[in-house]
């Protein structure tokens, strides 16, 4: 096999070091330096400067995070509130982590076939893939919530069900179809560490 | 009789103090200065009453969290040798400073104070001396600990501070021949002089090449990046595996005295100690005009301008630590038997044939 060369030979000037050695110090300097001058000017309240660091001090300040990210579950409802889930079992079926239970029961409409009785997501064992979302013929099921700082003591504590799956709401960033305007009461993204808009 | 032995003591306080505060601020500017160099925040959670003061409690909290952690002796290893060897280290650091000048003479009525703890005539030869000394707390500590690893680690430590102190002796014999002693106060007062009225004879002028050999081996003395073999906390194992708590922390701490010893010689021997450029005992002699100062003025700005030195030269150690790679144990050896031992050997002979040339 023949492994590519990326490596060239040095030139006597580099292998001395010595300069390269300087050189490497200056970026590191400038970048000191520049850093330093920009918290400075922070402090003095010029806030048009640039940053002196990328660091997001977490808790406090949250990330701007994609619309793409795929964040925990939520069920999304129909105009009546009532859930879009029909039951079908699609993303039962496809979740490669067996994460999802399902109960169905006949629903009074005829024009629906089935809703759910139960319906559980276990955030324990969710590799958050994005398939379920995928399969739902009734795009009912969505991974838009932006949260993504669940965690909890206990390993039932971090099963989603079927009430907590309907209440949550899209993350402030999310579009929502117009269709849907009327059933989602907007967001209400109060919640500590939620996304902060794009 | 008494009043000596407390003037004695109250510098030897003070050097003390100074070197120890230096130590423990190293400790927070080692973070806050990589996290800017790299373009992040550093550390600043520690809080007193909500006050975080740009991280400064940091060093605080880890004060407290040496002392609070279990101190683990290995069941099999030496305990007496264990415990002493952290001690020593950070003792023969210590006592390096009693021979640095960080001032010129204090005149307090009628009495002269040189703002030395001890004006020996041998200095440089003391100061290598109880550096060398330092490698006992090393080597000792990889042996008590009764584990291969940290012996060979010891060993490896050992092998390096040997080597390295060889070019570090001989890279300042060409400041030597210049100044033509061994006493590091006649080696600054030597360095307030002018060169055609208005360039200070600062060593690094004179010794260029001394000076990088020296903060070369100096820093693979200390043991830091790119030379931190003996230390690579997350990587290598060395001396240190079977220390913890303060032990540890002692370790830690003679590092930085180390640095800020290396710092004091290295503006001692190249950057002219305390000397301010055209300031004599009695105010400014600047080319262009004199400004007089009083006594204390003089004084103040003197010990400044050494602490403002020794703070650059710690900068600078930082910025090389956060900025180059470790090198290879091989490489380490090859950089000082083969390029910096020759390189230091041809320094001092050149410098000896231009003196011969010239006086
Ligand atoms: S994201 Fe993947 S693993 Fe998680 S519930 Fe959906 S299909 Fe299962
Ligand atoms: S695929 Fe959609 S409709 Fe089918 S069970 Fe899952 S969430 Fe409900």
């Amino acid at each position: 096999m023949r492994i590519p060369q990326s490596e060239r030979e040095l030139t006597w000037w580099e292998k001395i070091y010595l300069p390269e050695v300087v050189r490497g110090l200056a970026i590191t300097g400038r970048h000191f330096f520049v850093n330093l001058a920009r918290h400075v000017l922070h402090l003095l309240g010029f806030n048009k400067v640039p940053k002196g660091a990328v660091t997001f001090q977490y808790p406090e300040e949250v990330r701007p995070i994609s619309p793409r990210l795929r964040t925990v579950h939520r069920l999304a409802r129909r105009a009546d509130g009532s859930p879009r889930c029909v039951a079908c079992m699609m993303c039962e079926t496809v979740c490669p982590a067996n994460c999802i239970s399902i109960v169905g029961a006949e629903h009074p409409d005829p024009n629906i076939e089935k809703y759910p009785v139960r319906f559980d997501i276990d955030l324990g064992k969710c590799v958050f893939c994005g398939f379920c979302v995928e399969a739902c013929p009734e795009d009912a099921i969505r991974m838009d919530t932006g949260i993504y700082d669940f965690a909890a003591y206990t390993r039932e504590g971090m099963i989603l069900t079927l009430e907590t799956l309907l209440s949550l709401e899209p993350a402030p960033y999310v579009k929502v179809p117009p269709q849907d305007r009327a059933a989602d009461p907007g967001p209400i993204h109060a919640r500590k560490g939620t996304v902060a808009p794009l | 009789m008494v009043l000596e032995a407390v003037i004695v003591l109250l510098k030897a306080g003070f050097i003390i103090t100074v070197a120890l505060t230096f130590g423990a601020v190293l400790t927070w500017v080692e973070r806050k200065q990589s996290a800017v160099m790299q373009d992040r925040i550093g550390a600043n959670r520690a809080a007193i009453l909500g006050l975080r003061v740009i991280g400064l409690f940091h060093i605080l909290s880890d004060a407290i969290k040496m002392f609070t952690k279990e101190e683990f002796t290995p069941a099999r290893g030496d305990k007496f040798l264990h415990t002493l060897a952290p001690a020593l280290s950070i003792f023969f650091a210590l006592m390096t400073f009693a021979a640095i000048p960080f001032g010129d003479t204090l005149r307090v009525g009628n009495r002269v104070i040189d703002l030395q703890v001890a004006n020996l005539n041998a200095a440089v030869l003391f100061v290598f001396a109880m550096v060398s000394l330092g490698v006992y707390g090393v080597v000792l500590g990889g042996w008590a600990s009764e584990n291969n690893y940290s012996f060979l680690g010891g060993m490896r430590a050992s092998a390096q501070m040997i080597s390295y102190e060889v070019t570090l002796g001989v890279s300042v014999i060409g400041a030597l021949l210049i100044y033509g002693t061994l006493n590091l106060q006649e080696m600054v007062r030597y360095q307030g002089h002018m060169y055609a009225g208005w360039i200070p004879r600062w060593g690094i002028l004179l010794q260029p090449l001394g000076f990088l050999l020296f903060l070369v081996a100096g820093i693979a003395e200390t043991k830091r990046v790119p030379f931190d073999l003996p230390e690579g906390e997350s990587e290598i194992v060395g001396y240190w595996v079977e220390y913890s708590s303060m032990k540890w922390g002692m370790y830690m701490f003679t590092d930085f005295i180390e640095m800020t010893l290396l710092s004091a010689m290295a503006s001692t021997l190249f950057l002219g100690g305390w000397q301010v450029p055209w300031l004599m005992p009695d105010g400014f002699h600047f080319p262009w005009a004199t400004v007089p100062l009083p006594h204390l003025a003089v004084v103040v700005l003197q010990v400044g301008a050494f602490l403002l030195k020794v703070s650059f030269l710690l900068w600078l150690q930082m910025l090389i630590r956060w900025t180059l790679p470790r090198v290879r144990y091989d490489q380490l050896m090859a950089i000082t038997w083969k390029y910096l031992l020759p390189l230091s050997l041809l320094n001092v002979i050149l410098t000896a044939a231009v003196l011969l040339v010239l006086r």
